[in-house]
């Protein structure tokens, strides 16, 4: 049976990996997505389902306590905000060279450096092009409500499995902070050691007799030999491109204009849509769910249709590179989006598509 | 004299005193001739094997010398970030802990850019054993001042000598986790003759029997040589040991517990 809840993103997302089967979280302290581990913490998972939760000396521990529990074929993750994310960034280079299934939140905040509390979407070039060292691709997943934040937790986890790959769960301070209705999804059970051995054979459980050892490396001495990783790994992110490009479109059937936005700017763009409409300006909405992959093809689809596109982004404007990569000059892109921590309303979405799209 | 003894005659059961552990590969080493690295190896392997924990035991290589610790150890291992082997380790003992965890890392790994990771892991009292070897630099990248580099001794990035009032004073930081109420067992160690290798193998012994006491953090120092980086032939490398090392660092048990 399904439960209704009243609740937090940081505390659905939290309570959504606890009933995803997750074995293990490791975090640390930072403002705004502290509620993940103090509701874990709260929530005594070690009696409720024997997940254990520790909290690590600093965000560099936690994303290798992470790196640790992932090479058991454990259910693992982690949560932070944009400064201790950019901690995390070598420990998730690892994790992604040596093909680790593991699960991370962000709850971006503004930057750079320390930079504000409030919520921002600054970090998608760090969460989309790689973030840390080498060549390597994240699964991103952008929450634009409490009920996606709870959602996307076991879908994080089957996408990671699935692949051997981390899978990003990109949020931000107000979807974090934010209170709505989240219906949960039932307890899914933890796996068993015999599970893990079976499902993840490559994982290190002990070398018994029967197999050669299992070792969790990302180090290839030999040039040619990480050459052929790194096609591997490329082969891996062309197949996520195929098959896991999620997104959602709101009255693009008739748009002569085009809003593209995510996780809360998504929902401020929705209205953004109702306000144009109401003016006689036929908008649509596409909003991308996996910032990687990216909906290239719908988009550069929708360009054969519109005759401009506003990118709506809390941010100096990253993923209107990508969308102008999907449109390739078909029809004018243009970025809107305010910065530090500011939201822009809805109102600001629309001026700003009248003046530097349709009027422009 | 027109008897010549052939290798059949001399290897016959009853002849055989020793033989390699199978918890060693066959793998050649990748270290330099007279390091200490191949006989702490060995050392840990031989305790493993006698402990009957070959599938029970995940281990923990860290970036350094040993970072190919998992091509000659024949057993599951994780190749971790530099310095960071005890959070890899801590996640793992607490998921798994009915296995047998450790971490085998380096001088620069655990006292320098590893601090934090060490200090943490050995004060929140993690149920795993920690294998350090202390030799004095940085060998791997080619003898640069460790945290552990003596008073003025050479480098190449101290090629006049650490001088402490620059560079800062060796890390003793065996004798700073032993001040931790998360360390249950403290002790150093070395492997330059055939007494402090049996003295060694005891000590590793019992730091992986703690771990079925789930009381605490068992920490290992091995002092050993570098006579690559040091720029010494391996006799006199663990000659300059004996005479330099061992002064500043004293071989014996620092913090035991009742077995």
């Amino acid at each position: 049976m399904k439960e209704l809840r009243l609740m937090k993103g940081n505390e659905a997302f939290a309570e959504a990996a606890i009933r995803a089967g997750a074995d293990g979280y490791f975090g640390y302290p930072i403002t705004p997505q502290s509620e993940v581990m103090e509701y874990l913490m709260a929530e005594k998972t070690h009696e409720r389902t024997g997940m254990i939760v520790l909290q690590a000396e600093s965000e560099v521990a936690a994303i290798n306590m992470v790196y640790g529990g992932a090479s058991c074929g454990k259910r693992v993750l982690t949560s932070s905000s944009s400064p201790g994310m950019s901690l995390k960034q070598e420990g998730i280079s690892y994790i992604a060279g040596a093909e680790l299934p593991c699960v991370i939140m962000n709850a971006v905040r503004g930057g750079p450096g320390l930079g504000t509390i409030q919520p921002a979407q600054s970090d998608y070039f760090q969460s989309t092009k790689g973030g840390g060292h080498g060549d390597y691709r994240l699964i991103v997943l952008a929450p634009s409500s409490v009920q996606e934040m709870a959602d996307f937790a076991p879908l994080a986890f089957d996408l990671a499995f699935k692949y051997r790959n981390p899978v990003l769960v990109l949020s931000d301070g107000a979807i974090g902070q934010m209170m709505e209705k989240v219906e949960l999804q039932e307890q899914r059970p933890r796996l068993t050691e015999e599970e893990i051995i079976k499902n993840t054979p490559w994982a290190t459980t002990g070398k018994t007799a029967n197999r050669e050892r299992n070792i969790i490396t990302s180090l290839n001495l030999d040039s040619h030999v990480q050459e052929e990783h790194n096609i591997h790994l490329q082969k891996k992110y062309r197949l996520i491109e195929e098959n896991e490009t999620r997104f959602e479109t709101f009255q693009t059937e008739d748009a002569d204009y085009l809003l593209i936005a995510y996780g809360t700017s998504a929902r401020l763009s929705q209205k953004a849509v109702d306000i144009a409409r109401a003016k006689g300006i036929k908008l649509g909405l596409l909003r991308p769910i996996t910032l990687f992959p990216f909906p290239t093809k719908p988009i550069a689809e929708l360009a054969n249709q519109v005759t401009g596109i506003l990118s709506v982004e809390m941010s100096a404007g990253q993923m209107v590179e990508d969308v102008r990569l999907a449109v390739n000059g078909k029809v004018k892109v243009e970025h809107f989006g305010r910065m530090g921590g500011v939201i822009p309303s809805p109102q600001e979405i629309v001026e700003a598509l009248e003046s530097k799209i349709i009027g422009g | 004299m027109d008897t010549v003894i052939k290798k059949e005659d001399i290897r016959k059961p009853e002849n055989l005193v020793y033989k390699k552990t199978p918890l060693l590969t066959d793998k050649v080493m990748s270290y330099c001739p007279g390091c200490g690295h191949g006989t702490a190896h060995r050392v840990v392997m031989e305790v493993l094997e006698e402990m009957g924990l070959q599938d029970k035991t995940i281990g923990i290589a860290p970036v350094g010398c040993s970072v190919l610790a998992y091509e000659f150890m024949n057993i599951d291992m994780q190749q971790a970030a530099h310095g960071r082997a005890p959070a890899v380790a801590t996640a793992v003992k607490r998921l798994f802990p009915e296995k047998f965890v450790f971490t085998y890392q380096g001088d620069g790994d655990l006292a320098a850019i590893g601090t934090a990771e060490t200090i943490h892991a050995c004060n929140r009292g993690e149920n795993i054993v920690i294998i350090f070897i202390n030799n004095g630099i940085y060998g791997m990248t080619g003898g640069q001042m460790a945290p552990t580099t003596l008073p003025n001794m050479k480098s190449s990035t101290s090629p006049y000598g650490r001088d402490v009032a620059t560079m800062g004073n060796p890390l003793r930081i065996t004798e700073l986790v032993a001040q931790l109420p998360g360390t249950l067992y403290v002790t150093r160690q070395a492997v330059h003759t055939p007494v402090a290798v049996r003295k060694a193998k005891k000590a590793v012994r019992k730091a992986f029997e703690n771990q079925k006491l789930n009381k605490g953090l068992s920490f290992v120092e091995i002092v050993s040589n570098c006579n690559s980086g040091w720029k010494m032939t391996p006799n006199v490398a663990n000659q300059w040991m004996v005479d330099n090392m061992f002064p500043y660092y004293p071989l014996g048990d620092i913090k035991v517990n009742e077995d």
